[in-house]
């Protein structure tokens, strides 16, 4: 494997369907390069959980994604309106999304508990009406 | 038994062979909540569901499930079955409902 690997991806607000292209992409080169099927599955899972959240909420933003050999980090950062209860956010069940997005399949307020139950450690920082940055790490030994 | 042998067993519409072929089916997941698949479903269930949208294409990638069957009748769009090639999904469809057709696999598959 390589020493380290960055990506970088920019998530449109505005296109619900194409949601989950920077997961399939890192879901592909991890797989390229050797990485375990379930650190994977747990890495696509949290990157799409979190792409889905900039779409429904933020208005889309941007995720950089860093590859070392013994962990892979994610950034995902927007400057959308923030979480004014992240405690509150974090609930299961608890969900802000509008209707038509309940009506995709989405909004059942699994997102961020699935993001903190599929990484090993999970950081969200959030200042109402300036953005949120959430850092998730997924080990890889 | 995969995921197509689960089909031609049951008279299930095969949509998208995609790896139906290769896949072994091994439980039965059945949820319409795209997060609650990707949080609960297991690597090789079967997933049966009414949301007809290429985000649950996305989502059966992401969960590895063996297969996704649409239940009672719901039609589906060309965008998700063009989705479902592209990304090697068997995709399936039946008229049962959910309820149904889970416990029909769930006897087939002697689980």
């Amino acid at each position: 494997m390589n020493d380290a690997l960055h990506l970088h991806y920019f998530v449109d607000g505005d296109d619900f369907t194409r949601a989950g292209e920077a997961s399939a992409n890192v879901k592909k080169t991890l797989r390229q390069i050797g990485v375990s099927p379930d650190a994977i599955r747990r890495v696509a899972i949290v990157l799409y959980e979190g792409e889905i959240n900039m779409v429904i909420h933020a208005n889309g933003g941007v995720i950089d994604v860093d590859i070392a050999p013994d962990q892979i980090t994610m950034v995902l950062k927007d400057t959308g309106k923030g979480i004014a209860d992240i405690e509150l956010a974090m609930k299961e069940g608890y969900s802000t999304a509008p209707e038509e997005v309940r009506s995709l399949g989405f909004g059942a307020g699994m997102g961020l508990s699935n993001m903190k139950k599929y990484s090993d450690e999970m950081k969200i920082e959030s200042t109402v009406n300036v953005g949120t940055t959430v850092t998730m790490k997924v080990n890889l030994s | 038994m995969t995921p197509i042998q689960l089909a031609e067993a049951l008279d299930l519409k095969i949509i998208s062979r995609g790896d139906g072929d290769e896949r072994t089916a091994d439980g039965v997941f059945c949820c319409d909540l795209l997060s609650i698949v990707m949080g609960k479903a297991k690597a090789g269930a079967v997933w049966i569901t009414v949301m007809c949208n290429i985000n649950t294409i996305a989502v059966a990638v992401l969960a590895d499930v063996s297969c996704v069957i649409i239940s009672e009748g719901y039609a589906v769009d060309e965008d998700m079955v063009k989705k479902a090639e592209e990304q090697g999904v068997c995709l399936l469809q039946s008229s049962l409902p959910t309820f149904e057709l889970g416990l029909a696999i769930h006897n087939l598959l002697q689980l």
